[in-house]
């Protein structure tokens, strides 16, 4: 074929991946302007009653204050341990270094529910051995998060490192600078742009989190995901789709800004 | 300014001896070029000197004094890398100034001594601007104002000018000496070009397979090299294996005897000829040394045209002749018919 032709191929190729990613959630979009009462097609007229509704509605502004408090944690908790175990990982040469990177991406590849159940059966041993409780608490469902945020940080924050040359840090110990002053003075600054993304992505998949979350909210800590599904479960109208819709609004800024501070495509 | 002691230093990975007990000493403002081909041991060494490797055995010492342990921000040394590696955030003022707030230096002071710093690479105008606001030649200038600036014992520069162009690396290279001489100070440089090698250092320690393969002055090394490695890192093209047969007397492996310098003897010897003292003549002249051959190849070089020749007795031989350019002979064609001759004094004889 002419590569004009083949070109065009892959062009029409995009479009389709594009549309298929793209379409329901404009799909979402649309219906949470419709005016039916009862979800339907087609539209009877169009309203922002919906988003009134949803911010009106206890479950879904606390489900939301939740879902932003655990996930700003949640980050917190990434960063404090995923950017040493980067450092580690890539800077350090010890036995079972690669084995240890698996088990900390690890996270990502375990299906959310499989990820789920398991921490629940072990906070709920953990509850017996120690007789405090875990699952249903505030510190359980952190844990959890902190959990599904770290493997993202470390894949970026890696990332970021193995780009940096290692005489950046050379350089500050043969001028004179501890291992701690090269890393607060140079590595953290030359790395900061990866640090940046694996914050807001981390911030990301703890907030969109349902699969580990479902298993350890507790009364009165039902994160915004966890309040959707229930709402779901006995009504039929445009406030989920209103709700989803401010979300996709929030989550798309977000992945913009932190494919700004470092290209995402890079570290996937 | 310090002297400084490789004691026979080792590094090994893994059961392979990168460094092979590794001995030099270096005297107080000397520039002593560590020079081999990639994989000889030239930079572990180098880095094992800046703290940045540890040695596997062996003592570095400095001034008398034993950094063999020392991480490198205790061992005052200056170091050059090969990509610069200035600190992309902080501007060029901020990269030398770098060095003197680690030495806790009062702030006037530190701010002066930057100054004195890019004066001295003539760069005292960029100081707000970032390093990737700066040429190649402009970068290498601030690293190098940035490992003076702390007025290291010792000097160590890692390949530094191989990211530069031909016109700029010439220049840098007299800089850096200039600088060194200036300062006086003690300077370990790492190269694998035998050029720069000899245009910059006061001595130049061929390195091959972690071992030093040759030392010595410029002029020693290139006119005297000790191996057939040594004559083929310094430019020797011809290398004629063959046996001494006499004195001053020499037979190559293709049956032909030719004078050599008197003094040598044994076999397994090549005879190292560099391809500008090989002359090619009308084919009916005869003489010492002088061999008929015809013309294989030509390869024009601007200033220099090199003639490959095949002698009857079906030798290979490079010779070098000044091209029209520089005042030289007509070229020669491919297939000409010619006589390859030299001096018997200008080969060497180098173990096999």
């Amino acid at each position: 074929m002419e590569p004009l032709a083949i070109n065009r191929v892959y062009a029409a190729i995009s479009a389709i991946v594009l549309a298929f990613v793209v379409l329901p959630l404009g799909a979402v979009v649309w219906v949470s302007f419709f005016a039916n009462r009862i979800l339907s097609f087609p539209a009877t007229g169009y309203t922002f009653d919906w988003y009134v509704r949803a911010w009106q509605m206890d479950s879904f502004r606390n489900g939301f204050v939740t879902s932003v408090e655990t996930a700003l944690i949640a980050v917190a908790i990434s960063l404090a341990l995923g950017v040493p175990a980067s450092l580690a990982l890539v800077r350090g040469r010890f036995p079972g270094r690669d084995a240890i990177q698996t088990l900390l991406l690890s996270p990502m590849v375990v299906p959310g529910i499989v990820g789920g159940a398991a921490l629940f059966m072990a906070f709920i041993e953990l509850e017996v051995l120690l007789d405090v409780d875990i699952s249903g608490t505030l510190p359980g469902l952190l844990v959890a998060h902190g959990l599904i945020a770290l493997p993202w940080t470390v894949r970026l924050v890696t990332a970021s490192l193995v780009g940096m040359s290692p005489a950046y840090e050379e350089a500050a110990q043969s001028l004179g600078a501890g291992r701690l002053t090269t890393f607060f003075r140079v590595t953290l600054p030359i790395i900061k742009p990866g640090i940046v993304a694996a914050a807001l992505f981390s911030f990301v998949i703890s907030f969109i989190d349902l699969e580990k979350s479902i298993f350890l909210v507790g009364p009165g800590r039902t994160t915004l995901q966890i309040a959707l599904v229930s709402y779901l479960e006995w009504n039929l109208d445009s406030t989920v789709a209103a709700v989803a819709t401010v979300q996709i609004l929030i989550i798309g800024v977000l992945l913009l800004v932190s494919d700004r501070y470092a290209r995402l495509s890079r570290a996937f | 300014m310090s002297d400084v002691v490789l004691q026979s230093i080792v590094k090994r990975y893994d059961g392979a001896l990168a460094v092979d007990h590794v001995s030099l000493a270096i005297k107080e403002g000397e520039l002593v070029a560590l020079l081999g081909p990639s994989g000889c041991g030239k930079t572990t060494t180098l880095r094992m000197i800046g703290g940045f490797i540890p040695v596997t055995e062996g003592r570095i010492l400095v001034g008398g004094r034993d950094l063999t342990g020392l991480p490198p921000n205790k061992r005052n040394m200056g170091f050059g890398f090969q990509n610069y590696a200035l600190f992309p955030h902080m501007s060029v003022g901020e990269n030398v100034a770098f060095g003197l707030q680690m030495r806790k230096l009062p702030k006037a002071e530190i701010a002066r001594k930057v100054q004195i710093a890019l004066d001295r690479v003539k760069l005292a105008h960029l100081a707000d601007r970032l390093p990737k606001q700066l040429s190649g030649g402009q970068q290498q200038r601030v690293a190098l104002a940035r490992a003076l600036v702390i007025e290291p014992d010792v000097l160590l520069l890692d390949e530094p000018l191989s990211n530069l162009d031909a016109q700029l690396r010439n220049e840098m290279k007299l800089e850096i000496r200039a600088i060194q001489q200036q300062l006086g100070i003690t300077t370990v440089f790492v190269t694998h070009d035998q050029d720069e090698a000899l245009s910059v250092a006061d001595r130049v320690v061929l390195m091959r397979a972690g071992r030093i393969e040759q030392q010595g002055a410029p002029d020693d090394l290139f006119g005297r090299p000790a191996s057939r490695f040594a004559a083929e890192f310094m430019g020797v093209t011809n290398l004629l294996p063959g046996e001494v047969c006499g004195a001053g007397r020499f037979r190559l492996d293709g049956g032909e005897e030719v004078a050599v310098p008197m003094g040598a003897a044994g076999s397994d010897l090549s005879l190292a000829l560099r391809p500008e003292r090989v002359a090619l003549g009308e084919p009916g002249e005869a003489g010492a040394n002088s061999l008929p051959a015809v013309v294989e190849f030509v390869t024009y070089r601007g200033l220099v045209i090199d003639y490959r020749v095949r002698t009857t007795s079906g030798l290979t031989l490079i010779a070098r002749r000044p091209s029209p350019a520089l005042g030289g002979p007509a070229p020669l064609a491919a297939g000409q018919p010619v006589r390859a001759s030299w001096l018997p004094e200008a080969g060497v004889l180098v173990p096999a």
